[in-house]
Formats: structure tokens, C-alpha cells, sequence
């Protein structure tokens, strides 16, 4: 459009367009051999080629609109959807992500090299300034790879806390009108909530009488933990169920006193199994014999 | 994102049946911002324990009700404003058992239980105002 | 102009059944305050009339319980137990239980039970499923 350009640093980013448009297929054919589109592109490598391409056509209109340094330039957009998808898939193969780092950082030496295969051509002096570009335009590129793995990461975090949540917290109906909650792990606010919710929709679903809150699972009861406990238990009393918390080890029974928590409206069993027997011996008067005569 | 009810709701309270009104509209809009049953019977118990206060304790006024939009997603508000003799000693007011008016003394005290945000701001002879927020995102730390 | 008793939705007043023995009340929708006001007024005049040992009050349709309702139930509750009647509170949804406890609010003197069938077996009062069975089977 303008005739000579006549800003140095325009004509650097020029020179890098010009570079990457020009040796487009060299630079595509080079990173095609590169761990990191080779470990994403296994099924054929003209595959792995058409990724480069696209990237190097990106790369090249950025350093066209001469915004090196600007992560929101619009030929930024396609290679993050691209980079994305390639980054998370070397996440998942276990790679850290400064080995993933190393891995983007690997497409820049490559085209490097090609820049300077053009010295000759091009001169020495605006090689240099086209090297510098160069290296501003993957150093940007690295920081989006590294911006969009994080989020990824975010994304995944968030995903499966979600699902632990939901997953670890079963109900499991034990006997008619009696449900029990086993509980594995630590035990925070949200989590609590959860158990909380479950287990009541669970004593509503089964029109249950009696339900075991069970701890064995829980490695350490603090004052919030024992005070979600007791809210689990007043509300399901509320809703005419009675809540029994098993599974009490002896460290935590000592830590629950230690606390000073006051359990005593509580109903607690040593185990599993004696909440249960203390369920069905008060659901019939056969049971009640039966355990009677047992112990 | 979307431009739910940028002016807040305004509902009266003046009578008994008020309170209807006001637990049905914060139902609404609790169950539009996509809150869980729980959430929702939380906020609506703390808006009829607030629209209560303001009628007994406040000779009447008004509950603004808006869905706002934060850091922790989509929100719930619901102010209850009045011009009655205000509160002297917001502090005790707050305290678990204090009772005026013959309740349980659980309504301003536990109604702060049960929202994210409660914000208070009254003077002996300036009318109350009592703002309660509760946010979609009840994930971390669940609704303290 | 209009008064109060212009509200056309809410019924008057909740009524009192009396289940040969034990009282039911079903608890239904929004409940404005001067008819959980009358429904003492009500029971204590219902218990008195006919001598029943026993009052059921459902609240499983009910989606919010606030203070409020919470004592006019706890007052029913006592004033019943005056005349020596007691009262069994039954379904309580979990949310509206969560929310009450979180209040602060555990209705300790309160009798609970899951179904009106367990409430009324509280009272030797056999509510049995297999009427309903024998219906369906005909």
C-alpha cells in the first residue's frame, strides 16, 4: 500500500512476513518433524504439515499488522484454537508444561535458521532486525501457548472438582426405610453441602426412618466438619428421620473432645455395623432380640 | 450478557399479604438466575424474615429486588428500606436471641446466615436499610 | 375501600380434619400470617371439641418455613400439649429443613416423622398401605 516503508521497525516486521510467507513450506515441512506436532499428527505427516501451514500463515499476518508484542492481534485467534487443542493433548500425555514450553520454543529456532540461510539476500543488517522481530513475534506465541494452557488447566480443575463432588458421595439404601452415606476423604464446606443435600433427598426418596452418616473415611473432624455433621443431623430430625454418625475412630472421638464439641444429641456408633445393628433393633422387635442375643 | 431487570423490583410492604408478594417475586427471580433449591429456599426465608422486620419494625416500606451480576457470577439483591425509628445498637440486633417483637429472635441474625452478603446500615431516626446478596456460585465454601 | 379480606387466592382459614381420634392439618402453599394465626385458634378449639390425643400437621407442600411459622407451629405444638394432645410434624422438605437449621431453628420439643402413615402409627393408629393395594388390585 505505501510506498517504501521508511520506519525501520515496520520494515523488520515486514521482513518477517515476507520470511514466513516466502519459506512457508520450508518452515511447515521443518516443524513437521518437530515433537510437537509429530506427537499430535500420528496418523499421517501431510497432516502434521497442514497444521504448520496454518500456523505459519497466522504468524505471518500478525507480524503484517505489525503487533509482535499484542496478544489480542487477530491472527493470534486461529493458533490459539490451534495451539490449544495440540497443548492439551501433550498435557494429557503427561508433559509438564515448561516441556511444552520447550517444545513451542523449538518451532522458533527453525525458523531462525531459514533467516539466516537469507543473510546473503537480505544483508546483514536487516537480518538482524528481522532476527529480533523474529524472536519478539515466538516469544509472544509462547506466552499465548502458556495463556492457554493455564486456562485449559482451569477448565480441568474446576471440571473435576465437580465431579468429585458428585461422585463421591454416594447414598446407598441398606435395609427398607434405611440409607447410609459412607464418607472417604477430607471433608470441606462444599463438600459437607453436598453430603448434606444428598442424604436428605436420599431420606425422602426411600421414606427412610433411620439414616447412618458414616465417618470411617474421614481422616480428621475439625469444629466446621463436626458442626456440618450436626447440622445434617438436626435437619434430617427436622424432616422426622433419625441420623446416626458411625465410623467415630478413637483419635477423632478424643479430638471431638479435645474441641469441646458437644455431639451428645447425637446419636454415634463405634462402626458401621453397631449403627446398624442399633437401626434395625430399633426398627422391629425381632431385630432388637436377635442383637441382643448376640452380644 | 443479558440485561435482566437492570432497574431493581419494587414491591410494598404494608400489609401481611405483602410478604406474599415479596417471597414469590425473590422466588422468581432466584429461580431465573439459575439458583439450586436449597439457594432459593435460603434467600426466600431471609427476605421474609427481612420483609417482616420491615413491617413490624419499620411501620412499612418497600423491598427492591434486582438480579446483579459479579465475580461470583449471577446475584440475587433484595433491599428492604424504611423510614420507621432505625435501629440503635445494630450489633445486638444482630446477636442470636435478641427479639423485640416477639419472635424467635432468629430473623435479622439468621437471615445473615443464610445470604453471601448482608449489609446493614441504619441510625436512631434515619429508617433502616438491610441489602442481602446470594451468588450462583456457591461452590467454594458453600454458603457460609 | 377494600380492606384486608380482599385476597381472593388463600383460603380463609386451614381447616382441621378430625380423623376419628387425631387431628390433620395439611399445611397448603403460601400461608399468610393471620391464617397461621387462626390455625391455633383453630386446633386448641378443635382438640378441646373432641378430645383427640393426637394432632398431624403435614407441611410437605410447604416450600419455605420462616420464624414466624416456625413459632406459630412450636406454639401449636405447646398449647395442644396443655391440653394434652400431641403433635407430630411430618414432611418436611430438605431445603426448608437446611434452611431452619441454618436460622438457628431445630424445633427441639418438636415430634417429627417422615409420612402421615408413621405419625399416625406414633398414636397406635395403623394408617395401612394395603387399603390402597386392594384398590388397585379391583
Amino acid at each position: 500500500m505505501t510506498d517504501g516503508p521508511s520506519d525501520p521497525a515496520r520494515a523488520g516486521t515486514e521482513a518477517v512476513a515476507g520470511l514466513l510467507r516466502r519459506r512457508g513450506e520450508q518452515v511447515a515441512q521443518r516443524w513437521a518433524d518437530l515433537p510437537l506436532f509429530q506427537a499430535v499428527f500420528t496418523v499421517t505427516r501431510d497432516e502434521a504439515v497442514e497444521a504448520c501451514h496454518a500456523v505459519v500463515d497466522s504468524l505471518a499476518s500478525v507480524a503484517e499488522s505489525g503487533r509482535l508484542e499484542d496478544l489480542e492481534a487477530p491472527g493470534f485467534q486461529p493458533i490459539r484454537q490451534q495451539l490449544a487443542a495440540m497443548t492439551s493433548s501433550r498435557a494429557r500425555s503427561g508433559l509438564s508444561m515448561s516441556q511444552v514450553d520447550r517444545e513451542v520454543g523449538a518451532l522458533r529456532d527453525a525458523a531462525l535458521d531459514l533467516l539466516e540461510a537469507e543473510t546473503d539476500e537480505l544483508g546483514v543488517e536487516d537480518t538482524c532486525e528481522a532476527r529480533i522481530h523474529l524472536v519478539t513475534l515466538f516469544a509472544t506465541l509462547r506466552v499465548a501457548v502458556i495463556e492457554t494452557m493455564l486456562q485449559e488447566n482451569q477448565e480441568i480443575i474446576l471440571r473435576q472438582r465437580q465431579q468429585l463432588l458428585e461422585m463421591a458421595t454416594p447414598v446407598i439404601k441398606l435395609w427398607d426405610r434405611l440409607v447410609a452415606v459412607p464418607l472417604i476423604g477430607m471433608l470441606d464446606s462444599a463438600r459437607s453441602q453436598i453430603v448434606m443435600e444428598n442424604l436428605l433427598e436420599a431420606i425422602v426418596e426411600h421414606k427412610a426412618t433411620i439414616a447412618i452418616l458414616d465417618i470411617t473415611g474421614v481422616p480428621t473432624v475439625d469444629s466446621l466438619v463436626a458442626q456440618h455433621l450436626m447440622k445434617t443431623v438436626a435437619s434430617a430430625r427436622l424432616m422426622g428421620a433419625e441420623c446416626v454418625i458411625s465410623g467415630i475412630r478413637p483419635a477423632i472421638a478424643q479430638t471431638i473432645v479435645q474441641l469441646g464439641l458437644d455431639l451428645s444429641t447425637v446419636t454415634t456408633r463405634a462402626t458401621l455395623a453397631d449403627a446398624l445393628q442399633w437401626a434395625l433393633g430399633r426398627d422391629d422387635g425381632r431385630g432388637q432380640q436377635a442383637v441382643r442375643g448376640q452380644s | 450478557m443479558s440485561q435482566t431487570s437492570a432497574e431493581p423490583m419494587r414491591v410494598p410492604i404494608r400489609k401481611d399479604t405483602d410478604l406474599t408478594a415479596v417471597r414469590q417475586q425473590v422466588r422468581a427471580l432466584a429461580q431465573r438466575v439459575g439458583f439450586g433449591l436449597v439457594q432459593q429456599t435460603k434467600l426466600v426465608t431471609a427476605a421474609s424474615e427481612l420483609a417482616r422486620n420491615t413491617l413490624l419494625h419499620g411501620g412499612g416500606g418497600a423491598a427492591h429486588i434486582s438480579v446483579v451480576h459479579g465475580e461470583r457470577g449471577r446475584g440475587v439483591s433484595v433491599s428492604f428500606v424504611d423510614s420507621g425509628p432505625g435501629i440503635p445498637d445494630v450489633d445486638l440486633a444482630l446477636s442470636d436471641g435478641y427479639s423485640t417483637a416477639g419472635g424467635l429472635g432468629m430473623g435479622l441474625s439468621g437471615s445473615r446466615r443464610l445470604v453471601h452478603e448482608f449489609d446493614i446500615g441504619s441510625g436512631p431516626g434515619g429508617g433502616t436499610r438491610v441489602t442481602i446478596t446470594s451468588w450462583t456460585d456457591s461452590l467454594p465454601g458453600g454458603i457460609r | 375501600m377494600t380492606g384486608d379480606r380482599e385476597d381472593p387466592l388463600p383460603g380463609p382459614s386451614i381447616p382441621v380434619l378430625d380423623l376419628g381420634g387425631l387431628l390433620f392439618v395439611s399445611i397448603q402453599g403460601e400461608l399468610p400470617d393471620d391464617a397461621a394465626v387462626q390455625l391455633q385458634e383453630d386446633v386448641t378449639a378443635a382438640i378441646t371439641r373432641t378430645g383427640s390425643r393426637g394432632l398431624i400437621i403435614d407441611i410437605s407442600s410447604l416450600d419455605m418455613v420462616d420464624s414466624f411459622l416456625a413459632r406459630v407451629l412450636a406454639e401449636v405444638a405447646a398449647s395442644s400439649r396443655l391440653l394434652a394432645a400431641r403433635t407430630v410434624l411430618v414432611g418436611m422438605r430438605p431445603a426448608v429443613a437446611i434452611t431452619l437449621v441454618e436460622l438457628g431453628l431445630t424445633l427441639p420439643g418438636m415430634a417429627t416423622a417422615r409420612t402421615v402413615t408413621d405419625a399416625a402409627a406414633t398414636f397406635g393408629v395403623t394408617i395401612s398401605d394395603t387399603v390402597r393395594e386392594e384398590r388397585n388390585a379391583t
